[in-house]
């Protein structure tokens, strides 16, 4: 594969996860070896076997997930690894500091070179991070997928500092699979497909369906196409409740909350406002410290994830690995995961394979599960494929609610197609669906009211046709 | 390669070469000693097979080793790691002797499957103990299955050393004898095989069952597998490592009073030669399949009957099955060395695994 990034501009790697952009990078970065091609970096062939000769080169590496040390100031982070070094072998904490504000003020980051990291919003702390590779000497800067963690408006924030950075003459190259912000950012567009480059192009001249179509290889509908919801009663019930984290931190304080059939709720928020918990409370894994969960009526506040499963609460999990799926296990076995011990699937204690075999197969069928046969496990599917046997068990049981917590994460764009249309069908079929993202465009295309999550508080909700990008950005940096 | 044919030889190649791997180093052992391997290895051949009474000695060996294999391997299942079957070893013997020799006038068959029951009851009443500690307060069985090993080993020689249970008639410390309606039947005239050994055949299809075709099992295999999925699927991870470890208990508590019934016919305070703790490594041969620890005891029984008269003939000391047995464990624990060692398939590149970390293919 070839791919040629200039200096002084924006490069975007577009793919669905998967396409091996981060694989490439990985290569740029020396984490990974290549099996054979070669980089030039600056007009010469490179040899990078490790990150140390790529920050020789001044390749620096921004990670999804960030590599600082959360109890360090925002200096000591910055000069770690190439510390400046004052008399007696002790660190020069001073000129650290200055060194920090110089490069800070010249990139128009501001930051508190003092600042613990740990205190730092995320926003923030990727500051932070790009800082460090620009100390380094980082002529290239790669980017992977820098907003997953972002707000819309620190997003927006973040492209300001990377065209001031290409400006500068730099070069940066921005791993994402959001078309919208490749419109946005990007000089020239790459998109990569099973591996490969499938088409080098700039915004002017490709549209985002035109992208979409690239990345899949067909295309696609990138709005979810639904009628307006007809909401009947509620079906589940949130009276003031509050949860608590690991750490018996309030996560959830109070939240409101009803779902109706036949209705999408979505709840729009940056991750780790309490979302997780307050999903985890309304599948019965965590027990909240007050209020109240109503399900048809009935309190259920106090029961066991057994009760909520049979009393119909669906759970898409956001961890699919974790909590999701059993990798070793079958399609089948997985598909069984929640009524594995009850009729027709089991008499006594004695499983009928028969009857999950062809349960199997009839729900492999109906959600499109692309596999040799349900008796394969469930580790051999790709993630896309692993989210669907997700959905099939939940959808397949009929649930009166579905609590869905990114049922889309990490899929590429034809699985969230897929599993979106099945969540607006059940929906049109009556089921309550009460839609966790931090994707917001995924909250705004699929749900027919937001509610927005700001530090375990429902801040505000809004009907589907009152929901605006802005506003609900505000309201998710607790700004309105 | 296809998957199919891989975990074939995963299952079956393996464990074979693992442990030809253990006799190879063995074999080095013996021969830095100054023996020679290949007459010690004929002696041990000689005496787990060839010698007079020499299989049904093996299989005598074999037993227990089935039982308490299928124990520990049905731990494994579940993702528990049982050291305790030594310990629940001895307190079903315990439970079985006194069974044994306190009731008379019995049936046979009663009597037996009292007794039988009894050694059930006491190894699961001795695992349940951490495994109410891990289902409760997430005590690692690790630790506590190891400490009650030592708490059983005191009790029993408490109780048998000068204690409730001696028998005073006797010279040597020791319980009286079972009841003669408590003994298990011999299987062929002029051996000591017993009956024993078709309960633990008969063992083998049972827990495959319950394993593989009960709701039980399908619970045990998931909380093994993903404690956090089985938890989301409304499954009670804490009753299931409860029930298990009870299970897991019971046949290490049969074995023991199999033993009792079927071979010693009394109990001494020291009663077993560490055959509780062989299984872990029976159970990792079989790499906890239940078929498998057929073979996989049926290689330790022989080990174990054949070092006797190895020992006899040709002065190399038993202890080199020590060696045999760990590192055949060695090999099975470390599949990478393995691989590493006979190049069996090019590892695959990790550059692959980076790629597809978000999506997490499985390790």
């Amino acid at each position: 594969m070839d791919l040629v990034i200039e200096w002084g501009q924006v490069h975007a790697l577009l793919g669905e996860n998967g396409a091996g952009k981060t694989t490439l990078m990985n290569v740029v970065y020396g984490l990974v070896r290549a099996d054979n091609g070669e980089i030039i970096y600056d007009g010469s062939p490179a040899t990078i076997h490790g990150p140390t000769d790529a920050i020789r080169l001044g390749i620096g590496m921004v990670h999804q997930h960030f590599m600082l040390i959360p109890p360090l100031t925002v200096a000591e982070n910055i000069i770690l690894g190439h510390e400046t070094v004052g008399p007696v072998s002790t660190v020069d904490v001073a000129k650290a500091r200055k060194q920090v504000s110089a490069l800070a003020t010249r990139y128009q980051l501001e930051v508190d070179p003092a600042a613990r990291v740990a205190n730092l919003s995320v926003g923030m702390q990727q500051r932070v991070e790009i800082l460090k590779t620009l100390y380094r000497g980082a002529r290239l800067l790669i980017m992977d997928e820098p907003t997953a963690v972002l707000t819309p408006q620190e997003a927006q924030g973040l492209f300001e500092i990377l065209r001031g950075l290409a400006k500068e003459g730099k070069a940066i190259i921005f791993i994402t699979h959001k078309l919208g912000e490749v419109i946005d950012i990007a000089d020239r567009i790459t998109v990569m497909r099973h591996g490969k480059v499938v088409a080098t192009t700039t915004p002017g001249e490709s549209s985002p369906a035109d992208l979409a179509r690239l990345m899949v290889g067909r295309p696609v509908m990138l709005q979810v196409n639904k009628q307006p919801a007809r909401p009947g009663k509620a079906v589940m019930q949130l009276q003031h409740l509050v949860v608590e984290d690991e750490r018996r931190q309030t996560a959830v304080n109070g939240v409101d909350l009803e779902v109706r059939s036949g209705e999408i709720v979505g709840i729009a928020g940056v991750e780790g406002n309490g979302q997780n918990e307050l999903v985890e409370a309304l599948v019965g894994l965590r027990q909240p410290r007050a209020g109240t969960i109503l399900l048809n009526g009935r309190d259920v506040t106090r029961t066991s994830a057994r009760t909520f499963i049979s009393l119909g609460v669906g759970h898409i999990p956001a961890d699919r690995h974790r909590m999701g799926i059993v990798l070793e296990h079958s399609i089948a076995d997985n598909l069984v995961l929640a009524t594995y011990d009850r009729p027709p699937f089991a008499s006594g204690i004695v499983r009928q394979l028969g009857a999950v075999l062809s349960y199997a197969k009839k729900l492999v069928k109906a959600f499109d599960i692309r596999a040799k046969s349900p008796a394969q496990p469930v580790a051999s599917l790709s993630g896309g494929n692993q989210q669907k046997v997700v959905a099939a068990r939940e959808l397949g049981r009929n649930p009166k609610v579905l609590i869905a917590s990114q049922p889309t994460r990490g899929l590429d764009v034809g699985s969230i197609e897929f599993i979106h249309k099945q969540i607006v069908t059940q929906r049109d079929a009556g089921l309550g669906v009460l839609l966790v993202s931090s994707e917001l465009d995924e909250v705004l295309s699929l749900a027919d009211r937001v509610a927005v999550m700001y530090r375990g508080q429902i801040v505000g909700v809004l009907e589907g046709k009152d929901a605006e990008r802005e506003r609900i950005g505000l309201m998710m940096a607790g700004a309105a | 390669m296809n998957q199919r044919s891989r975990a074939l030889l995963a299952a079956v190649l393996l464990p074979v070469i693992s442990v030809i791997a253990g006799f190879v180093v063995a074999g080095l052992a013996v021969a830095l000693s100054g023996s020679d391997p290949w007459q010690s290895f004929y002696a041990l051949f000689q005496g787990a097979f060839i010698n007079p009474r020499a299989l049904p000695e093996t299989l005598i060996a074999t037993t227990p080793y089935i039982f308490l294999g299928l124990g520990v391997a049905l731990g494994f299942r579940a993702g528990l790691f049982n050291i305790g079957a030594e310990g629940q070893f001895y307190i079903g013997a315990l439970f079985g002797v006194f069974i044994g020799y306190n009731l008379h006038g019995l049936p046979a068959i009663v009597h037996i499957l009292l007794a039988l029951l009894a050694g059930i009851l006491g190894g699961f009443l001795w695992a349940a103990v951490p495994g109410i500690l891990k289902a409760r307060f997430g005590a690692h069985e690790v630790i506590t299955t190891i400490m009650l090993n030592y708490v059983a080993f005191a009790l029993v020689n408490f109780l048998i050393n000068n204690g409730p249970m001696v028998d005073k008639a006797s010279s040597a410390p020791r319980t009286p004898y079972i009841d003669p309606a408590a003994q298990l039947p011999i299987l062929a005239s002029g051996t000591r095989l017993h009956a024993g050994l078709l309960l633990a055949l008969l063992a083998i299809p049972v827990i495959w069952f319950l394993l593989d075709r009960t709701t039980i099992g399908f619970r045990i295999r998931t909380v093994g597998f993903s404690p956090t999925a089985a938890r989301a699927a409304g499954i009670s991870v804490a009753w299931t490592l409860l029930a298990t470890m009870g299970i897991s208990g019971g046949l290490a508590g049969i074995a023991g009073a199999d033993e009792v019934l079927g071979v010693s016919h009394y109990m001494p305070p020291s009663f077993s030669t560490g055959y509780g703790f062989d299984a872990i490594a029976v159970a990792l041969l079989a790499r906890s399949n239940p078929w498998a620890i057929l073979p996989a005891a049926f290689l330790f029984g022989a080990l174990s009957s054949g070092s006797r008269f190895m020992q006899f003939q040709t002065q190399v000391s038993a202890d080199v099955i020590s060696v045999v047995q760990a590192t055949v464990i060695m090999f099975i624990a470390a599949p990478v060395l393995f691989q590493w060692i006979f190049r069996l398939r090019r590892a695959p590149a990790p550059a692959i695994k980076i790629a597809s970390e978000t999506e997490g293919a499985a390790l």
